[in-house]
């Protein structure tokens, strides 16, 4: 065989520039979107930051911020936030961890078919579910109504303009955005693993919760948190459902803006909410490896 | 039309029986119903003289390999190991002591602390074989368990489980579709096809001894000759070659059509002619085909009106004299312990 001698160089330079176009074509494909995040949230955010830093004169100053520890509203509008986030997370998971469970045990024809009954309504408006709640919960709704025949209560309760109708309808409306990260996470738990847990001596309840539920888990911590976050900046259902007694943190941001035309505070508000936003992720990720939750690293 | 229908089956305590069959035969279904993981319409599972046919899963004490292993990826090799004896309430010391002489048995000793996506393909299946027999349950069952490792590691492994359960003694229910790994590891072979047994017995029996075309195809290679019965009830091939050795099946029903199955690596090309014709029967032959593999060498000869009959050779120094092409006229011999008579499937 002809010996050609050893070349360590042999065609570097074609192949590295090869490499740097490729970098560069990716790049200029992922630009557009990249523009669209710089030009429609980063520059929007930094600018909301500064605005909260204006006061009334026009001068740096931190009055809005002072003003969120001195009056009572601004931390009872929090608790409300959170709360409402909290109950409406919890509520998802008490209806969604079965359903999910029930979804993925289902051949997979049949789980198409109501999976699509919990996708349908998420793909209508949400203006029109919301006041569609309205009208099923209302003094003299159908909900009321079918109560009272059926004798369950005497008279009508009051079932919207409050806490209860706002959790109903916010938890309505999440209730996908848990389902789904959570089935996908449960498909992937192979039917041989509570075989082999009930084959070593497990009962189906010992089975479920040492062996069904921590393999979920991933896909239960990511659902909640996308439902968690949702909820804390929600604003639709909260105002038509909650009836002005439900003052979530969007809420009092557009009462501020509109009655007293007050960027600096309202800007205050939306950092706040921002900041504790990242804080929960940060303390969540750190809690459950959130890299793999969210992006499914094994 | 069912699954497993008319099976009947007794596993003898701490035999190495092996359920073997084509894919879709019925296997697993039976393996699982021993498990307890489906439920039979109607029958009858016993271990010992205890109808477990109700018994729940986890209350059978059976242990299982599965094909995917179904390691717990959450726990790690001590803990999947320990899971059934916490469930047996036992002790943690002893815990400790019984996961850490598993581990030896499956040659893992240290790995105790390694989670399962730290562990190679062949370290996983030894995870999950400790796992199975740890709880020292009353059968150990494996489905297919070494159909995801590569073929080196595959036949290492076939020694391996053989020897551990000459070690351990415990009753294994082994499932495969692979027949020289059934014919290498099992005290027994049952092989199912289409839902029902089509024989039981020990792997020599089985290959030498196959009780109908099924069986005599499914194991090893062979060539099924059609035969014919003359006015004194013998059998013949070809109208010329009379057969004798028959079955006693035979006797019993002569009224069926019956066939000749020849194993390749049995017959003898161009034999010395002392051998007298007594012991053997000879067919004249035309060589089709010749094919050299390697360890063997694979002839395919025309024999009779229209029969091909492949026959394996040697390829030692000494047989590589007899490399033929095709054309050559050659006798093929074959000793008549050998002979092997198989009713003929009705065709339908």
């Amino acid at each position: 065989m002809h010996q050609e001698p050893r070349d360590n160089q042999l065609n570097v330079e074609p192949l590295r520039a090869q490499e740097v176009r490729e970098q560069w074509k990716l790049l200029s494909l992922a630009s557009p979107a990249l523009l669209v995040i710089v030009a429609i949230i980063l520059i929007p955010v930094t600018w909301l930051f500064y605005l909260s830093f204006v006061g009334g004169d026009g001068q740096f100053s931190l009055e809005h911020y002072r003003k969120m520890i001195e009056y009572k509203s601004y931390s009872r509008t929090f608790i409300t936030t959170f709360k409402v986030s909290i109950l409406t997370t919890l509520i998802c998971i008490l209806i969604g961890y079965p359903l999910a469970y029930f979804l993925a045990l289902l051949p997979q024809r049949l789980a198409g078919l109501f999976m699509l009954a919990v996708l349908l309504p998420f793909w209508t408006s949400l203006l029109v579910r919301t006041y569609a709640w309205l009208v099923l919960l209302q003094r003299k709704g159908i909900l009321n109504d079918f109560a009272m025949q059926i004798g369950l209560w005497d008279s009508p309760v009051k079932l919207v303009h409050n806490m209860t109708g706002t959790l109903i309808g916010m938890a309505h409306i999440m209730l996908p955005f848990l389902v789904l990260p959570l089935y996908s996470a449960m498909k992937k738990i192979e039917r041989d693993m509570m075989h082999a847990a009930s084959n070593l001596g497990a009962s189906p309840t010992y089975a479920f919760w040492k062996v069904y539920f921590p393999l979920s888990l991933s896909g239960l911590v990511a659902g909640s948190l996308i439902v968690f976050v949702l909820c804390l900046g929600f604003y639709v259902t909260p105002a038509v459902l909650g009836g002005g007694r439900v003052v979530m943190v969007s809420t009092q941001i557009t009462a501020i803006l509109e009655n007293q035309f007050n960027w600096g505070a309202a800007s205050a508000l939306g950092v706040v909410l921002l900041l504790a936003t990242l804080l929960i992720l940060y303390l969540a990720s750190r809690l459950f490896k959130l890299d793999a939750v969210l992006f499914g690293k094994d | 039309m069912y699954a497993l229908d008319d099976v009947d089956l007794e596993v003898f305590s701490g035999e190495f029986l092996t359920l073997l069959g084509p894919s879709g035969s019925g296997k697993t279904t039976l393996l699982m119903a021993i498990a307890g993981f489906n439920r039979p319409d109607s029958g009858s599972i016993r271990f010992g003289d205890t109808e477990m046919i109700l018994t729940p899963p986890h209350k059978r004490d059976v242990g299982m390999v599965f094909q995917s292993y179904a390691l717990f990826p959450h726990m790690t090799v001590a803990e999947n190991i320990g899971f059934p004896l916490k469930l047996r309430k036992v002790n943690s010391a002893e815990t400790a002591e019984r996961v850490t002489e598993a581990l030896a048995t499956v040659q893992l000793t240290g790995l105790g602390d390694r989670k399962i996506d730290q562990l190679s393909g062949g370290q996983r299946q030894r995870v999950a074989l400790a796992r199975a027999f740890v709880f020292r349950p009353r059968i150990l069952l494996m489905d297919e368990p070494l159909s995801a490792l590569d073929k080196k590691l595959r036949e290492q492994m076939q020694i391996e489980l053989k020897q551990l359960h000459r070690q351990l003694g415990v009753t294994t229910v082994y499932v495969t579709h692979d027949q020289r790994e059934a014919l290498t590891m099992s005290d027994r072979i049952a092989i199912i096809n289409h839902g029902k047994l089509a024989q039981v017995d020990t792997p020599q029996a089985i290959y030498n001894r196959p009780s109908n075309s099924f069986v005599a195809d499914f194991i090893g290679e062979s060539t099924i000759l059609p035969l014919t019965l003359d006015t004194q009830e013998r059998l013949l091939f070809e109208e010329q070659l009379v057969l004798d050795h028959l079955p006693e099946a035979f006797s019993k029903d002569n009224s069926r059509d019956w066939s000749l199955v020849v194993r390749p690596e049995r017959i003898s090309l161009n034999a010395d002619s002392q051998r007298s014709e007594n012991d053997c029967l000879v067919f004249r032959g035309e060589v089709k085909e010749f094919v050299y593999q390697g360890e063997t060498a694979l002839a395919l000869v025309k024999v009779g009106k229209d029969y091909d009959i492949s026959v394996r050779l040697g390829t030692n120094a000494a047989s590589s004299q007899t490399m033929m092409k095709p054309g050559d006229e050659v006798n093929l011999s074959l000793s008549r312990d050998d002979v092997i008579v198989i009713p003929q499937e009705k065709t339908p």
